[in-house]
């Protein structure tokens, strides 16, 4: 893969947003990042074809059928395959895995894959029924006015439960302000403005209020209501060629999975992400190496609790642990195993349909040392990333393992 | 007669009002939570929602339906509740449509005050007019066969001679919201000797489920709020008039407006507040005052003037400033009304002048904006007051002098028992007015 793009992730956070005002769209974020890409693999006509990934546009934009998008970007895309995939805010992991399947079937060698979410065309009160659509509908009428945060929240619960509530908000705490202190470094990001002092202070005195919102968790341990999208090439040894990249400016994909659980089930043990966890050791299976040896991963993390019960899932805490670990400061930029070094769903934003390829761009960024202000030290000894990407309650999973090209 | 039953059939006179469609609003939805209860389901709730407007009524139920879906997106948590047995309602969108129709359900838009006389409570917001309210209060009562209640939102007429003059014998009270009433916490609640134990009971209660702030005023003509925001008003008119013997009444509007905003840290200046509630009903509300008032003239010739130019202030039913005392740009004030030439002079062509002549503001100031979030902003004001009477500047002494008047203001509200107490005071104009800090206060000396 190379070539990675991102526009802003636009809402709440970001000076310019003014919800009152017309915003950019579909056409102008896709555009944006589907041009971001072709500029730098020598242009449209490089590509064999196209994926993009999309969660909802035909509820939040009453628009479907997204394949038919890709021709918009350049004139030189039209007439060549081209089209959508879904899979909840997994979506995005979805196009680089139907674009990893192409390039293995050597049915093409350059690869254009996106994904785009515009949200902030409703309120969140209503978005929320939107994104409840990843869950099973019959589930729907019992479920929280604010669906999903409702879903983790009862997670969250259980893990307060189990493991104690001030362990567990103190480790949650820290996600949130790593979260912050990352986001600001990256330009792109939702919270890029963001300039709290204090911020574990700060979310430790905002306790969850289930009269408002749900019992467990507050606005701090959610993702962003977001817009953007973003884009990146993944190409073959010989689209590397066609293209005119350099190995050194590519990450290598050396594993990969993608694993779904049934949807109509609930999540056999709440304190367990078991699809993160199956995913990710069959990725790292395929890629021959450890979670030790992983020295960067983005995690899917559309609540903190996701952020730490995925830290468990991908075996870098054992269960209960995993609080600690980021308590600890494990997690952190500075830390053992560095995560969502631009901010994650919660510092740089969740527009749901792009986030699985948001996170391969900012592997791809780290790995290659292209990631300005963000960029973290990678050692020898762990060389590899890794994203995680999840829809729905954990149903739909993407893992995929990274190396640098040489 | 319970809570819940009292409020089975209700109406609101002037409901395509300012103010009566905002008490329509939050008692439609208060009464539609009450049906939503599951002892009340299957029982028919109704708002009569009466104006002499059909325009006006046209309007009120667009804003309800805008307004209520707010409200409904404010606590869909809870309606998702009280609809859980509704297993055709699961989006919270279906469940929010379904309960903007239940509040609009119950409201009955009409220009028939006969619909009035089947309800057991009558809210009165019609204009300020002692004997059109005593008038149509009267003909209520007398066609009602249910002995209604009757709340009167009126802002300045004393309530015992409503009660008199219409026969209500112990039904009625003062129930004065500041506008918006949607959005204003503040109800300064007035009761006559007279009136029964049971409606004033009702009547915090009813404030209480509407979430306002309860403040008790005694039964004087402009009761606490107008009471202290006529007098004041009157004093920065008169203070602008006494500078306007040397410099032109155009600056000297300017000058005071800014003492009051800056320098006293208030929301807005007095100009501005005055514009902003309307030249016109200040003037009335003075009026209607005025009798009531023993060696007190509170009266401004200067607000005759202006009704006579047609120059009003008040707000568009948008909610936009409209151009008073002074002109606005994007809700800001930007020029002063000139009564001469009858233009509006900018504020740039003279400002720089008046503020050198007024003077720097204390070293220690803090705007209003960032002042009224200071917890116990007694350790601010105290010194920054402190410092302010050292200066000898122009802005300086008009602000230590208005301070003063205001002070004065409040204790003759506690004095002459129109107020209970100095808190009572003090709470209507921190929550009705949103100043930054309570006018009877030791910041000023004596």
């Amino acid at each position: 893969m190379t070539a990675g793009y991102n526009t802003i992730s636009m809402g709440t956070g970001r000076k310019e947003f003014n919800p009152k005002k017309d915003r950019p769209g579909l056409e102008e974020y896709i555009s944006e990042a589907g041009k971001g890409v072709l500029n730098q693999i020598g242009g449209a006509e490089k590509v064999d074809e196209s994926f993009i990934g999309n969660f909802m546009a035909a509820r939040y934009n009453r628009q479907a059928h997204l394949g038919g998008f890709i021709g918009m970007i350049d004139p030189a895309l039209e007439f060549k395959p081209a089209l959508s995939v879904e899979g909840a805010c997994g979506s995005g992991g979805l196009a680089l895995v139907s674009g990893i399947r192409s390039i293995l079937a050597e049915t093409a060698d350059v690869v254009l894959a996106m994904g785009v979410e515009v949200q902030n065309t409703v309120k969140a009160i209503y978005g929320a029924d939107i994104l409840a659509g990843a869950g099973w509908y019959q589930n729907r009428k019992k479920g929280h006015a604010y669906f999903f945060p409702g879903q983790f929240s009862d997670r969250a619960g259980v893990y307060y439960e189990k493991y104690g509530y001030d362990y567990a908000r103190k480790g949650l705490g820290k996600w949130f302000s790593n979260a912050m202190e990352n986001a600001r470094l990256d330009p792109t990001a939702q919270e890029f403005h963001n300039n709290g002092a204090n911020l574990e202070e700060m979310y430790q005195n905002a306790k969850p209020n289930g009269k408002n919102f749900v019992d467990h968790l507050n606005l701090f341990d959610c993702s962003k209501v977001s817009d953007g999208a973003s884009g990146i090439a993944i190409v073959s040894e010989e689209g590397l060629k066609r293209i005119g990249v350099d190995k050194k400016d590519a990450v290598e994909i050396i594993g990969w999975a993608q694993l779904t659980r049934n949807i109509t089930n609930d999540p056999p043990n709440p304190v367990e992400l078991i699809t993160i966890k199956k995913t990710a050791a069959k990725a790292l299976e395929m890629a021959g190496i450890t979670i030790d040896q992983v020295g960067t991963i983005e995690t899917h993390d559309c609540f903190s609790i996701a952020g730490i019960l995925g830290v468990e899932a991908v075996g870098l805490a054992a269960p209960g642990k995993g609080a600690e670990f980021v308590a600890e400061g494990n997690t952190a930029r500075n830390g053992k195993v560095p995560m969502n070094t631009t901010g994650g769903l919660i510092g740089w934003g969740h527009p749901t349909g792009a986030t699985g390829v948001h996170q391969a761009v900012t592997i791809w960024q780290q790995l290659t040392g292209k990631a300005g202000n963000a960029q973290i030290n990678l050692t020898a000894e762990k060389p590899y990333g890794l994203t995680i990407n999840m829809g729905g309650d954990d149903v739909t999973v993407v893992a995929i393992v990274f190396k640098r090209g040489e | 007669m319970n809570y819940d039953e009292r409020l089975k059939h209700v109406s609101v006179l002037g409901a395509a009002g300012k103010m009566g469609s905002g008490i329509l609003l939050l008692t439609a939805v208060e009464m539609a939570d009450i049906s939503l209860k599951p002892e009340n389901k299957g029982k028919t709730f109704v708002l009569n929602a009466i104006d002499l407007s059909d325009d006006g009524l046209a309007g009120l139920m667009d804003y309800l339906r805008v307004q209520v879906q707010k409200v409904a997106e404010k606590k869909t948590v809870w309606l998702r509740q009280m609809y859980a047995d509704r297993a055709d309602l699961i989006e919270n969108y279906d469940i929010i449509e379904q309960y903007i129709n239940d509040v609009l359900r119950i409201v009955r838009p009409t220009t028939a005050m006969e619909t009035s006389y089947r309800s057991n409570l009558v809210f009165e917001a019609v204009s300020e007019n002692k004997d059109l309210k005593v008038k149509i209060l009267k003909q209520i009562d007398t066609n009602n066969p249910n002995q209604p209640w009757f709340f009167t939102n009126t802002s300045s007429v004393p309530i015992h001679i409503i009660e008199d003059e219409a026969g209500l014998k112990g039904r009625v009270l003062g129930f004065h919201f500041y506008n918006p009433p949607a959005v204003q916490k503040l109800v300064e609640l007035i009761v006559t000797p007279n009136t029964l134990d049971d409606v004033t009971q009702f009547a915090n209660g009813y404030a209480k489920a509407l979430r306002k702030i309860v403040v008790p005023s005694n039964d004087f003509a402009g009761f606490i709020g107008n009471g202290h925001f006529m007098r004041d008003a009157l004093h920065g008119i008169n203070q602008a008039l006494e500078l306007a013997k040397s410099i032109p009444l155009t600056e000297a509007i300017y000058k005071v407006n800014k003492v009051s905003q800056d320098f006293l840290v208030r929301p807005m200046g007095i100009f501005q507040l005055i514009d902003y509630v309307g030249v016109d009903v200040v003037q009335f509300i003075m009026k209607v005052m005025n009798p009531f008032l023993k060696n007190e003239d509170l009266h401004s010739d200067l607000l005759d003037k202006m009704m006579e130019l047609g120059v009003k202030g008040g707000q568009l039913s948008s909610g936009a400033q409209k151009d008073g005392f002074l002109k606005y740009e994007k809700g800001a004030p930007v020029a002063v009304y000139d009564m001469q030439t009858g233009n509006y002079v900018s504020f740039e062509t003279f400002s720089a002048k008046c503020d050198e002549q007024l003077g720097a503001l204390p070293k220690s100031f803090k705007p209003w904006k960032a002042a009224v979030r200071i917890p116990n902003n007694e350790s601010h004001f105290a010194p920054y007051f402190d410092e302010m009477k050292k200066m000898q500047t122009e802005g300086a002494t008009l602000a230590i002098t208005y301070g003063k008047r205001s002070v004065a203001i409040g204790n003759q509200l506690v004095n002459e028992k129109v107020a209970n107490n100095v808190q009572d005071v003090n709470t209507v104009m921190l929550t009705g007015f949103f100043h930054a800090y309570g006018p009877i206060n030791e910041f000023f000396g004596s």
